[in-house]
């Protein structure tokens, strides 16, 4: 081996500090993600493989004895169906985001991020954005087989182009939002592992005491109460009226009347809130 | 003048368990302290405080002449840390990890590209360098994870445990690269169990215990602190004990120590091979037959029980453990 040492460098050639480092740091990190997903392509084959059953499973084995509305016609529960398909898919990304952070937690990657000149939260938002960049294809693989097996959106409402493209909007933004919370869990548990399933075992409660599978108007009413107030729901409820899909709640709780509104809100919040947490615990992390 | 890495009254708990009980360093510029110690003593702590990676509860430190708790990302752009795990992406190529890092330091894309390029060259990987680092053995992980900490040729390097888990081949190689790096005028602060180690790479050794430092110095220092070089000898016959303790009486510079059912005798010696040569002469003359007799150095546990008056023992490790649940 030669010689190690040379003329040290400038340790910052850059301006330390402001966005510009935290959006360099970031999409740094993101890139770094990304190339880890392509070198594990089975991982997006998984996440792919999921919500794809779902589909053929609820439109084929519920689709002939679920009532929506007034109506038993399969046809229609598929319409209906999709919304809760895609909101419970993008936030099955946080599992995914949860066991990446513990893995680095366990690797000693997050050490080795820590003690370096970056951007405080750029390793936990480029691993985010890296999962969003994952949730968008996951996504449009299942439009394209959601179209296949019979979803046309307008089927109830006209809808346009302009939102439908709002409805995948407020899906990927609260399946980012999400992944902020699979991030708080990926850096609060001891072993990868946990992280899978502590991301995923409470998603299961979220997005089935929703509007997304079935009627929540035929629900006990304290169940209905819950699930129309569920942030989950309320994503659900928008994507329906943006999509033009049957079977929208006609309750009277606000976030059922105002459900655009109310995603983006109930979005925002999460994230914002949950971005603190993780970044405060990303502060103080050791593996 | 305070040092390139110096703290003072260092002190971090974890629930009830005192990692750092008060501890002082002072490492002066372009040389090397080696931290010595079982596991769970306070090391790695120890390091993790300086690195901006734990807050102490108390004490003060400053690294290349900025003050840890102030000004940790200050701190961060003059220090390299090179940990007990190899701590890069297996997933991504050694490149895609240097280069990761170079752009992490702030560093253009276009230097850390070439900076990357000129370290896998320098640390044998130049092949190895477009295949994921999980194809990698273990010494190449630990050359690219040293690597990783030399990005930006920081003034002042830690690094917990670096040949921990290594063969001794590698060993060797890293301990190479570490001395031309202090030869380059780095300052280094090292932890290790070995005090071989210690003794090879460090100027100065702290050897640390349940979160203090129990004793400081230079190698040489240490090891008369500890008594130096003893003889062994284990007799054939249990009956020649007796003997083998008079003659070992005669020449050691201390009192045996006698194990019976082992028939083992210990003398503190000085003077060495001809000193053993000696020994073996006499217990030839007196017709003592020996199944085994060595001149044996100081060890880490020779250290620690002369300074602790207990083994740097298995209790530890449990310790360590409570450590990190504590966390």
């Amino acid at each position: 081996m030669t010689a190690v040492t040379d003329t040290p460098r400038p340790a910052a050639p850059r301006p330390a500090g402001g966005i510009g480092q935290s959006v360099r740091d970031s999409l740094v990190v993101a890139k770094r993600n990304l190339i880890r997903m392509t070198r594990i392509p089975e991982m997006i084959l998984f996440g792919l493989i999921q919500p794809v059953m779902f589909v053929v499973l609820f439109t084929y084995v519920f689709g002939g004895s679920m009532q929506i509305g007034d109506t038993t016609d399969p046809d229609v529960y598929k319409n209906f169906l999709m919304a809760g398909i895609f909101a419970q898919t993008v936030t099955f990304a946080t599992a995914g985001a949860g066991a990446g952070i513990a893995d680095d937690m366990h690797k000693g990657l997050i050490d080795r991020f820590r003690s370096l000149p970056m951007a405080r939260g750029a390793v936990l938002t480029g691993r985010t954005v890296a999962d969003l960049v994952q949730t968008a294809i996951t996504l449009l693989v299942l439009a394209v087989v959601a179209l296949l097996v019979g979803w046309r959106p307008g089927s109830a409402e006209p809808t346009n182009f302009g939102k439908i493209m709002g409805g995948f909007a407020l899906l990927l933004l609260l399946g980012y939002a999400f992944t902020w919370i699979g991030a708080l869990i990926g850096l609060s548990v001891r072993t990868p592992e946990a992280a899978t399933s502590g991301g995923l075992i409470w998603l299961f409660p979220v997005t089935f005491l929703s509007n997304a599978f079935v009627d929540s108007s035929k629900m006990t009413p304290w169940l209905r109460h819950v699930a129309d107030w569920n942030p989950f729901s309320a994503t659900v409820q928008a994507c329906r009226k943006l999509f033009g899909d049957p079977g929208l709640s006609p309750s009277d709780a606000w976030p059922m009347q105002h459900p655009v509104w109310a995603s983006l809100i109930y979005s925002v919040l999460i994230l914002v809130v949950f971005r603190t947490l993780a970044v405060r615990k990303y502060r103080n992390a050791s593996a | 003048m305070p040092g390139a890495i110096h703290a003072e009254g260092l002190v971090k708990t974890f629930g009830d368990v005192k990692a750092l009980d008060g501890v002082d360093l002072d490492v002066p510029e372009g040389t090397v302290l080696g931290l010595l110690g079982p596991n769970g003593a306070g090391k790695t702590t120890a390091v993790r405080c300086l690195t901006t990676l734990l807050t102490p509860d108390s004490g003060k430190a400053v690294v290349a002449g900025i003050d840890v708790l102030k000004n940790p990302n200050e701190v961060r752009r003059s220090i390299g840390l090179s940990g007990q795990f190899a701590a890069v992406d297996e997933y991504l190529t050694g490149r895609e990890n240097l280069q990761m890092v170079g752009q992490l330091y702030q560093m253009k894309a276009k230097q850390a590209k070439a900076r990357a390029a000129e370290l896998l060259e320098r640390f044998n990987l130049a092949d190895a360098a477009d295949r994921p680092s999980k194809t990698y053995s273990g010494g190449m992980r630990r050359r690219l994870d040293l690597a990783a900490a030399l990005v930006v040729s920081p003034p002042v390097m830690f690094m917990d445990e670096p040949t921990t888990g290594l063969d001794p081949r590698n060993r060797q190689q890293l301990w190479e690269v570490i001395q031309e790096l202090v030869a380059g005028g780095t300052t280094l602060l090292l932890t290790t169990q070995y005090l071989e180690e210690a003794d090879h790479l460090a100027h100065d050794i702290c050897v640390v215990d349940h979160g203090r430092v129990i004793a400081r110095g230079t190698s040489d220092q240490l090891k008369a602190q500890t008594g130096g070089e003893r003889v062994e000898v284990v007799v054939h016959e249990r009956e020649h004990i007796g003997a083998a303790r008079e003659v070992l009486a005669g020449l050691g510079k201390g009192e045996t120590t006698v194990e019976q059912h082992t028939r083992k005798l210990t003398v503190p010696v000085t003077g060495g091979a001809k000193l053993l040569a000696e020994v073996i002469r006499d217990l030839d003359a007196r017709g003592i037959e020996i199944d085994d007799i060595g001149l044996r150095r100081p060890t880490l546990d020779d250290v620690f029980i002369s300074l602790t008056g207990h083994l740097a023992e298995q209790a530890d490790e449990e310790s360590d453990e409570t450590v990190e649940a504590a966390k």
